[in-house]
């Protein structure tokens, strides 16, 4: 993979950039030396590294805006950073670049139930805005895997998904408003504690843009009541189409389960031996989870078993208590936990339209086999979201570029049969290369475009998102 | 003009001589008025894909609203946010087209739980200012795959592309709803109510305060959970009186007519659309007078006022948005249709317009 190459007059610089860095902030929230930056010179996709020029971690909104107009003024390229779990690589570094972490910026600045939002600092996890709320039964709907490490910024920055969102949407669902700050220090309130633009929805673009237009400091979200109850039922199959089929037969049924999760055959046999959650050993499995009273939730789970009995399930398993609820989750949340204990592996993320579920786990399965890696399937059934692990041996020569293009490969499948390359991981520079294969110039322009307009320098995240060959004319 | 091919509306708006006033079915004249060579988009019509097992439907922008609707009906699907119908609050015929409606991000009711019309938009094709064909999302449920241009051409009203093709999530239609009716609260009280009822885990997806004084709250899904939601939800708002209740069918006709306005389709007055706090929004309509209709649990306010009326001069500065929807076009050029941005904001709207337009022809000032 590809970087630019760092620019030398930054580096060069860099005893000036310090000093005025100082100047408005706390020494101790600038990072320099070397063996300390080192911790910021990856994210979760930890194949690439590279320290940063400096670390910078703002307390305040202001802070931010002066960090920004240093930078801004000496060209100085900045990557936001939230909590570094990213897997596309959208947080890391450049030689020349200052890192601007907001993981001091964690305050809950207000929350209000009658209108069913909170604010907050986006520093703060994903996981302790439900903290905040979840006493007065509320919740923050928005659940990535990683909530209790990732921060709102990179939820908001990566729109980010999880578990439930089939039933509570993504994080550009659930985000009622943001203060952002512009590379070149000005600070832009973007909507609020109400519904929808009036004007043009800069909101909908701002989630999901990676880092690029702005840093996101506050963000207004939405909060909802907990559900009564939740409870998930554990189907077994004895082929990957048959629950793919089930999966299709219980949307068309009117039922909206909050989540239906896949796990194949490899997953299964390697969380079982990892968590002991007690799974069949069978081909393909579903988690179903519904919600509502006990009432509803036995309606809901009755009209689900009659349409899985239909399609011969080696295994139906409700739970009938918490521990029995947990222990059913349970193998899917150590899924990759489990995969890591194994294997190195690459964690792919491209949704394709359910209906071509079995045809693509079948190429999968064919792509295994031509580049002689295993491959074991864990994803969001409901909505294709596919999260293909491939497994390979980080001391193998070779070996993880073969693992990349087996991912490309199958990234390229996703993007043939009517999908795209990611559901909810972002490009970063995992796929920022592949981005000409889901879409033409004239697409990757009209993005480019919204870039030149709230960066027009092209000083925050540069590296990311777009193929390089595509932003180079832009980038300084 | 009137291309019947994507190629074709590209052809339009590349060889454009002047401004372009672009039409879908016609029915939504709001913001300022447009002076131009009309640009109709009913010649790309038609269904594309329809998913059922997938809840997924790709229609090109000119299809008719109703042709989409019967389409998903007869699966026993529907789009989620309920877009309005506004024919009956602006006087005018026609046929709303699945482009109008993306392009006023026209959200009903349902909105308040289901999301926006931008919430379930997946995907778009449209044209650029320059004649370029464009396109972002596509037809799966989760995608972040590069910046969410779907999401900014939602209520852009046709001024930074023309649409040529749109993509949904859909839901499944409930096979039972009811809707609980409160007399006598005043708009304070609704509103409380509403907070009550929104807060609680009984999923209502409709929650409005009519002119009439009576308050409205409505629960959809599986019939026996529609009984047990509209039971506890009756006890838990005991505090506000007890409620009457109205089976699907009469909740049906009255959602409708919160959806469209109903109450202020005949007897005169400019109408605005306040997108607020709900909390804020009795004190705003007590300050600006007029008569109100109360959505989204009192986020959105309808308010009918004298004509000629500049409301935003009356309410002064508040947190959200007020838009001008009905109006004679004087009135529509004296006083900004949609809410004037702080500067830091419309300079990032004029620069994305310039990129998208830079000729300036798509609708131009329709907006500001
Ligand atoms: C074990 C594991 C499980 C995961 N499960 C999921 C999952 O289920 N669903 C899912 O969607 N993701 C998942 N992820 C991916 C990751 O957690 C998300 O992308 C998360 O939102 C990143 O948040 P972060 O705070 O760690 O961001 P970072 O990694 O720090 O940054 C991510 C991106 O956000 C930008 N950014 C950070 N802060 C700001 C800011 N203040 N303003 C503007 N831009 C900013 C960065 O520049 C970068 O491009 C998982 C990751 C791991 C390691
Ligand atoms: C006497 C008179 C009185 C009037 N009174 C009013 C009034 O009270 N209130 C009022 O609002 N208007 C009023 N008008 C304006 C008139 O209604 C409009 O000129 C016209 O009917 C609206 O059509 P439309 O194409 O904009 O609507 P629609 O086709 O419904 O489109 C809605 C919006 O979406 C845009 N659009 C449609 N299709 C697409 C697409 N495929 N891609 C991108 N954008 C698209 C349109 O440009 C428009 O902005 C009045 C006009 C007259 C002559």
């Amino acid at each position: 993979m590809q970087m630019p190459v760092p620019r030398a007059d930054v580096i060069a610089q860099r005893a000036r950039l310090f000093e005025q860095l100082r100047a408005v902030l706390p020494d101790e929230a600038v990072i320099v030396d070397p063996t300390e930056t080192r911790a910021y010179e990856c994210d979760g996709l930890t194949a690439y590294r590279c320290p940063p020029l400096a670390a910078v971690l703002p307390a305040t909104t202001a802070e931010v805006a002066a960090v920004l107009r240093i930078c801004h003024a000496a060209g100085v390229p900045v990557v936001p950073r939230g909590a570094g779990t990213s897997l596309a690589g959208g947080a890391l570094p450049t030689a020349d670049c200052v890192i601007l972490g907001v993981a001091r910026m964690r305050d809950v600045l207000e929350t209000d139930y009658a209108n069913r939002f909170i604010r907050v600092q986006t520093g703060r996890t994903n996981l302790s805005v439900t903290g905040a709320v979840e006493a007065d039964g509320f919740f923050y709907a928005p659940d990535p895997s990683s909530q209790l490490a990732c921060a709102i910024a990179g939820n908001i920055a990566m729109n980010s998904g999880g578990a439930h969102c089939l039933k509570y949407g993504v994080t550009t669902n659930n985000l009622l408003g943001v203060t952002l700050v512009q590379m070149d220090g000005t600070v832009v309130e973007i909507g609020g504690p109400f519904m929808d633009a009036g004007g043009l929805d800069l909101l909908g673009v701002i989630c999901g843009s990676e880092g690029q237009l702005g840093v996101v400091t506050e963000a207004t979200l939405r909060i909802l009541p907990k559900p009564e109850g939740a409870r998930p039922v554990l189907i077994g199959f004895d082929a990957n189409e048959v629950a793919g089929a089930c999966v299709s037969d219980i949307i068309k049924a009117g039922i909206l389960p909050v989540a239906i999760e896949f796990m194949d055959r490899p997953c299964i046999r390697a969380t079982e031996a990892f968590a002991h959650a007690g799974y069949p050993d069978c081909e393909a499995l579903l988690i179903v989870e519904v919600e509502g009273s006990d009432a509803e939730i036995d309606e809901q789970l009755g009209l689900i078993r009659q349409i899985a009995e239909r399609h011969n399930p080696v295994e139906f398993r409700e739970s009938q208590s918490e521990e029995e609820a947990r222990k059913i989750w349970l193998g899917r949340k150590s899924a990759f936990g489990a995969m890591g204990q194994i294997n190195d592996y690459i964690c792919l993320d491209g949704t394709i339209p359910v209906s071509e579920l079995p045809h693509v786990l079948r190429r999968i399965g064919e792509l295994s086999k031509q580049y002689g890696l295993d491959v074991a399937n864990v994803f969001h059934a409901g909505d294709g979201n596919m999260h293909p692990l491939i497994l390979f041996d980080a001391n193998k020569p070779g070996d993880l570029e073969t693992c990349e293009a087996m991912g490309a490969e199958i990234l390229k499948l996703c993007v043939e049969v009517g999908g795209c390359l990611t559901g909810e991981h972002g490009v970063g520079v995992e796929k920022r290369d592949l981005m000409s294969v889901q879409f033409a110039q004239a697409d990757l322009e009209a993005q480019m475009r919204v870039k030149d307009v709230f960066d027009p320098m092209w000083l925050l995240n540069p590296a990311k998102v777009f193929p390089l060959a595509a932003s180079e004319g832009r980038r300084g | 003009m009137r291309p019947q091919t994507e190629a074709e509306l590209a052809e339009a708006v590349r060889g454009a001589a002047g401004p372009l006033v672009v039409r879908g079915g016609g029915t939504r004249g709001i913001g300022r008025p447009v002076a131009g060579e009309v640009l109709e988009t009913g010649g790309l019509s038609g269904v594309t894909l329809y998913e059922p097992g997938a809840l997924t439907l790709v229609a090109r922008a000119g299809t008719p609203l109703a042709e989409v609707e019967a389409v998903l009906a007869a699966e026993g699907q529907r789009l989620p946010f309920e877009p309005m119908d506004h024919r009956g609050l602006l006087g005018q015929g026609g046929e709303p087209t699945l482009g109008g409606m993306v392009a006023a991000n026209a959200s009903g009711p349902r909105r308040v739980q289901a999301g926006a019309c931008r919430d379930s938009l997946i995907g778009v094709r449209f044209v650029d200012g320059r004649g370029a064909v464009v396109k972002n999302g596509g037809r799966v449920m989760k995608n972040v795959t590069g910046y969410d241009l779907v999401k900014l051409m939602a209520g852009s009203w046709g001024t930074l592309g023309v649409l040529s093709e749109v993509a949904f999530k859909l839901l499944p239609a409930p096979e039972s709803a009811a809707t609980l009716v409160f007399d006598g609260l005043d708009s304070v009280q609704a509103v409380e109510m509403f907070a009550a009822a929104l807060g609680s885990p009984f999923e209502v997806n409709g929650a409005a305060h009519l002119p009439d004084g009576r308050s409205v709250l409505r629960v959809e899904g599986f019939a026996s959970s529609v009984t047990y939601r509209a039971g506890a939800l009756g006890r838990h708002l005991a505090r506000f009186g007890a409620p009457g209740v109205l089976d699907s069918e009469e909740s049906a006709a009255l959602w409708v007519s919160v959806r469209d306005v109903a109450p202020f389709h005949n007897g005169g007055g400019d109408v605005w659309r306040l997108s607020v706090k709900p909390t804020d929004a009795p004190g705003l309509v007590a300050k600006a007078g007029g008569e109100a209709l109360y959505d989204w649990g009192g986020g959105l306010v309808w308010l009918r006022v004298a004509v000629g009326t500049d409301l935003r001069g009356a309410l002064g500065g508040f947190q959200g948005h007020a838009t001008l929807v009905r109006a004679s076009a004087d009135t529509r050029r004296a006083l900004a249709p949609f809410q004037p941005e702080p500067a830091p904001v419309a300079a990032l709207t004029q620069g994305l317009r310039a990129k998208f337009d830079p000729r300036g022809i798509l609708n131009p000032g329709l907006m500001e």
